[in-house]
């Protein structure tokens, strides 16, 4: 089933550098849409749209975050509990 | 209107807006005292009808004048917003009262959250008043009075193995697939404007006027920015003269993401994995980190972490000098306030409030091997003899 998911990689100051987003575009058939970015020397973010296969995104998600690239949901920011 | 909670073009959080010229034309300070005694005399400022508000008589707590504490500690201005009190004993029911009104308004028959202890206890009393089916989800090992104190009001209660953090991203999928309110993800918007009131409050007890000096505890952010945007508020429609109010964060050194931050100089919060026993303000990836931050900077405020062995301390100091027993996040404040003295932060003079945003009953554990009665037999020597009389 083609889905659309939201979220948000957070890299590390090792992964700054790395085309990540190209490579999880290219690796699988997952279309990447940047929405927000900020990216330093020591660390970034980047909030973006998948599109794609439900099966294809969530091996796409599990490779990144094997990476070393924390990925988190986008409901909206979950505020304090 | 729709319960929106994100923008759809950035995907980033979406903040109430209010038409302030409006709200200048017909609050004012007498409209406002002659409101009820709890936050929905602030209802203006609010972003639901308050008319069907659920209100359990949250809020307008006592804002006490801390002689002892503030002899202990140097300060001869020292207040304590002692917000403990509410009807489920954290500050989190002016948040959930908004946030449930609100959903009420949308036609939610759900109301659920994702909470590290109060916010739970807090939606489980609101459900229950509303008589809404409430789910509230929570890391397994959160404190056992948090738990009890949520479990009474008789919601599906659902204990995570796992992180604040991890429990939060199980909740976003069931907010994207399930029409739940969840009153800290896709009610967001609503939910941290309930906090304002914390500002008003203060204010409206000072005498109208903004205090110099906040101290306030540090999770998400969420907090820290909402007392700014109510002073700001205040000054804005002209109910005070200005808010010059240095608004600072305490954090426990276990989970000081946004202390980190603030001490790199960066806008950048780095992820931590939280290790506290404050587990209230255990939250790794602060969503509202960088407008913490951004109040930070704004206000002049500085961003302290409680080292983890003073927390305790820090609630012992406030209960046996203004007889007020806070929870563990009550002793970061504490802590983190003679931190800022100590620094020279907060000058002698200031007029500072220290906000008490949960009750101690709620973690005892924390506190419990400091309990060491003298043990005696019924007989009046032996009383004698154990208190050395």
């Amino acid at each position: 089933m083609m889905i659309k998911k939201r979220v948000k990689f957070t890299f590390p100051q090792k992964l700054i550098t790395e085309p990540l987003i190209y490579q999880l575009g290219k690796k699988y058939e997952i279309v990447t849409n940047i929405r927000r970015a900020d990216v330093r020397e020591d660390m970034g973010w980047v909030v973006l749209e998948l599109e794609g296969e439900e099966d294809e995104i969530a091996s796409g998600l599990e490779w990144v975050a094997e990476y070393g690239v924390r990925v988190d949901p986008v409901s909206g920011d979950v505020v304090e509990g | 209107m729709e319960p929106l909670n994100v923008c759809e073009l950035c995907f980033g959080p979406l903040e109430v807006m209010y038409d302030y010229d409006s709200i200048a034309r017909t609050v004012t300070r007498k409209s406002i005292e002659s409101g009820p005694m709890t936050m929905w005399r602030y209802h203006d400022f609010l972003p639901v009808d308050a008319e069907a508000s659920i209100d359990m008589g949250t809020g307008f707590t006592p804002l006490i004048r801390a002689k002892n504490l503030g002899g202990v500690l140097g300060l001869d201005n020292l207040y304590i917003k002692n917000d403990s009190v509410n009807p489920s004993f954290s500050f989190k029911d002016r948040p959930v009262s908004v946030t449930t009104t609100k959903a009420l308004e949308f036609e939610f028959e759900v109301l659920a959250c994702v909470s590290t202890g109060n916010l739970m206890g807090s939606v489980a009393a609101h459900g229950a008043k509303a008589g809404m089916k409430t789910i509230v989800f929570f890391p397994a090992d959160l404190e056992k009075g948090k738990v009890v104190g949520a479990a009474i009001y008789g919601p599906t209660l659902v204990a995570v193995d796992g992180t604040y953090d991890e429990v939060n991203r199980l909740c976003s999928e069931l907010a994207d697939n399930n029409r739940w309110a969840f009153v800290n993800i896709n009610m967001r918007p609503y939910y941290a404007e309930g906090s304002k009131t914390l500002g008003y409050e203060v204010a409206e007890q000072l005498g109208w006027r903004a205090p110099d000096n906040c101290v306030v505890p540090g999770a998400s952010g969420e907090l820290h920015t909402k007392i700014w945007k109510g002073l700001q508020e205040f000054r804005d429609v002209g109910l005070i003269d200005s808010a010059k109010t240095k608004v600072h964060l305490a954090q426990a050194e276990g989970c000081s993401p946004i202390v980190e931050a603030f001490e790199l100089g960066t806008t950048q919060v780095r992820p931590a994995r939280p290790n506290t026993i404050a587990k209230s303000l255990a939250i790794g990836n602060p969503a509202s980190g960088p407008f913490s931050l951004q109040t930070l900077v704004a206000t002049g405020g500085t961003a302290v972490a409680a080292p983890e062995d003073e927390i305790v301390e820090g609630i012992r100091l406030l209960a046996e000098t203004e007889g007020i027993f806070t929870e563990t996040a009550g002793g970061v404040v504490i802590s983190g306030l003679r931190k800022l003295v100590k620094q020279g932060k907060i000058k002698s003079d200031e007029v500072t409030v220290a906000y008490i945003t949960g009750n101690g009953l709620k973690t005892q554990e924390a506190v419990e091997h400091l309990v060491d009665p003298v043990h005696t037999t019924s007989d009046y020597e032996s009383v004698r003899a154990a208190l050395g009389l």
